[in-house]
């Protein structure tokens, strides 16, 4: 076991690289999911174990190749990016649970092996970024996950689902080169990729500005991969003419990988090295992170297609982690970060009785699942839970990281306490697109008459388990927190 | 002197803005996707130019000159991986709009939103 542990963080990317030639190679549906359904459970027991690992024992590297940094790849895994393994592994395990059976109706039974492929190569791309210490890595692997998550939107059932994709894939693109323009701009002022050397060595460059240009580079190139407001515009159509289980899968965790590689450069790399840089940030991405709660939340309100609604609420969402790393206080980034946490789990549960629904009902508009309640109550059910979890209700997880955000936003006194306005703007807004929809569920009068359809026994396990654990982490929250809590302490440690 | 010493970073610059202008105004998927190739390759450019040591010949170590002064060889590798990178968002870019002209039949966005009716 000792043997095996100390390769853990290669194993988390490993794995599933290693299972998606397999899952192609074995041509078989039922197959290609059973293999990709046990190794994205590995990774989950991989970040299980690399969250008990770092919680015991501290930081875990891994030389790759025994290549020792800062020449060789380094792999770290700290606090922080072991919370973001637990979402991604969880989301992607969750996700294919229930992919099975919701892939069925969207995707041709022969190709579906090929799709399971491209699922990996996302998961082990997701994973890499996270686990990666070196810049040019995490951009190889940034690509990795995007190509195939393009080919995941791109399996949905509806045409509209190619052209978000375009979009997406032109946008994504620009954002990566950003990001590559920046890392080739910092490895000409100090020589190294290696995030932790690119930290010590800045200061020896004869002149800042072009380390300050990647800064923008950087910052900016990742905001548009992370959907940050106003770069958002591939985010609404990318999650919503996606097949269902890929929604429940990006939705909870491909824009808060972005954000972690945003946190980490702007505060492990330029924090110490470019003077009033973190005010800078905070400058530039407090007023964006506001007006993201904002308007993601106003658009939501309006719109009447379900996913379309969770899609603009999740670009709120972000807003509001933004909004807890740019205040740069412990307790505001320990916000922050639990955000991501509990929003993954409030947004996944949501998009999962999505998929419940897809079983039944072609269309899922607001109207479209008018009398759901009825048909399918379990589902609808759950549905309701999750949404008071998306709003912040005491006693689920999305209450525990905006109490926080309240409780950081109100350290920098009366100024501070302008920022909860939108805090709880969001919150009532959420009240009110959460409300239309249960509203159609419980009291609307169904289009067609219809007896009990609901979702299969398994995919209702698998979204109550999720929605358990919402409620689990409501009451529970030492875990994230505490993750969350010291990621904050290491990222703050830094001038 | 000092202009034309950063001659390859303005090419740079210039080749950026053309592939993201291309981007941005042009309504043909195609069209954009040239652009973007045209950013991307500004961007290998920039790697290239970075290694470039005055005076520097290949990285190939050779037993008889020793001593001898050579470029730099990693953000050659680099940019060959992303060279690599570049051409699959490409191909993957393009087997899209295939897939949407047969789905559409058209490659034009003005004419897909309309068919969307956004």
């Amino acid at each position: 076991m000792n043997a095996l542990s100390i390769h853990l963080p290669a194993l988390q990317v490993i794995i599933p690289l290693l299972t998606a030639p397999l899952a192609a190679l074995l041509r078989q549906r039922g197959l290609a999911w059973a293999a990709a359904t046990a190794s994205s459970l590995c990774s989950l027991a991989v970040a299980v174990s690399l969250v008990a690992a770092v919680r015991n024992g501290g930081l875990q590297t891994y030389a790759v190749g025994s290549w020792e940094a800062p020449y060789g790849i380094e792999l770290i895994v700290d606090e922080f990016s072991a919370l973001l393994l637990l979402i991604v592994t969880g989301a992607s395990s969750a996700a294919l649970l229930v992919a099975h059976t919701s892939l069925g109706k969207e995707i041709a039974a022969d190709r579906q092996h090929l799709f399971y492929t491209a699922w990996l190569l996302a998961l082990a791309g997701l994973s890499g970024i996270v686990v990666s210490g070196d810049a040019f890595n995490i951009f190889v692997f940034m690509e990795i996950s995007s190509l195939a998550t393009y080919i995941l939107i791109a399996g949905g059932p509806r045409r509209q689902a190619l052209a978000a994709v375009f979009r997406y894939l032109i946008m994504g693109t620009i954002g990566a080169t950003f990001y590559l323009i920046g890392v080739g701009l910092v490895y000409m002022m100090t020589g190294t990729l290696n995030l932790a050397d690119m930290e010590a060595r800045i200061h020896e460059a004869s002149d800042l500005k072009p380390v300050l240009v990647a800064g923008g580079f950087i910052t900016v190139g990742l905001a548009l991969k992370a959907a940050v407001f106003p770069l958002h515009a591939w985010l609404p159509n990318a999650y919503t003419f996606a097949p269902h289980s890929v929604s429940v899968f990006i939705a909870a965790c491909s824009t808060k990988v972005f954000l972690y590689v945003l946190l980490r450069f702007d505060f492990f790399v330029f924090q110490g090295n470019l003077p009033g840089h973190i005010m800078q940030f905070s400058g530039f991405m407090l007023p964006l992170a506001v007006a993201a709660v904002l308007f993601g939340s106003a658009i939501a309100l309006m719109e009447k297609d379900l996913k379309m609604l969770l899609a603009y609420s999740s670009i709120a969402q972000i807003g509001y982690i933004l909004l807890g790393a740019s205040l740069v206080s412990a307790t505001g980034l320990t916000a922050g970060i639990a955000h991501m946490f509990n929003h993954a789990l409030a947004k996944g549960a949501l998009f999962l009785a999505v998929a419940c629904m897809g079983t039944a009902y072609g269309v899922l508009s607001i109207e479209g699942v008018a009398g759901a309640a009825r048909r399918m109550p379990f589902t609808a059910a759950a549905f309701v839970v999750a949404g008071l979890s998306l709003i912040g209700i005491p006693g689920t997880a999305g209450f525990i990281s905006k109490w926080y955000l309240v409780l950081a936003a109100l350290e920098f006194g009366p100024g501070g306490a302008l920022l909860i306005a939108p805090v709880l703007a969001g919150s009532v807004m959420a009240v009110i697109y959460i409300w239309k929809v249960v509203e159609a569920a419980y009291f609307g009068e169904a289009p067609v008459a219809g007896g009990r359809a609901e979702a299969p026994w398994w995919m209702l396990s698998v979204l109550w388990a999720v929605v358990l654990l919402n409620l689990y982490f409501g009451i529970q929250p030492m875990l994230p927190l505490e993750l969350a809590s010291e990621a904050a302490a290491a990222l703050l440690d830094r001038s | 002197m000092e202009f034309l010493g950063l001659y390859n970073y303005w090419v740079f610059a210039v080749l950026l803005m053309t592939g993201m202008y291309a981007v941005i105004s042009r309504t043909n998927l195609i069209k954009k996707l040239i652009g973007m190739t045209i950013f991307q390759a500004a961007v290998f450019l920039l790697y290239i130019s970075m290694d470039k040591v005055e005076g520097g010949t290949a990285p190939i170590i050779q037993a008889d000159l020793p001593g001898q002064l050579y470029s730099n060889p990693l953000p050659q590798v680099l940019i060959l991986t992303a060279i690599v990178v570049g051409i699959a968002t490409l191909s993957l870019g393009l087997a899209i709009v295939v897939r949407i002209s047969e789905a559409y039949g058209t490659i034009e966005e003005d004419e897909i939103r309309e068919m969307d009716g956004e």
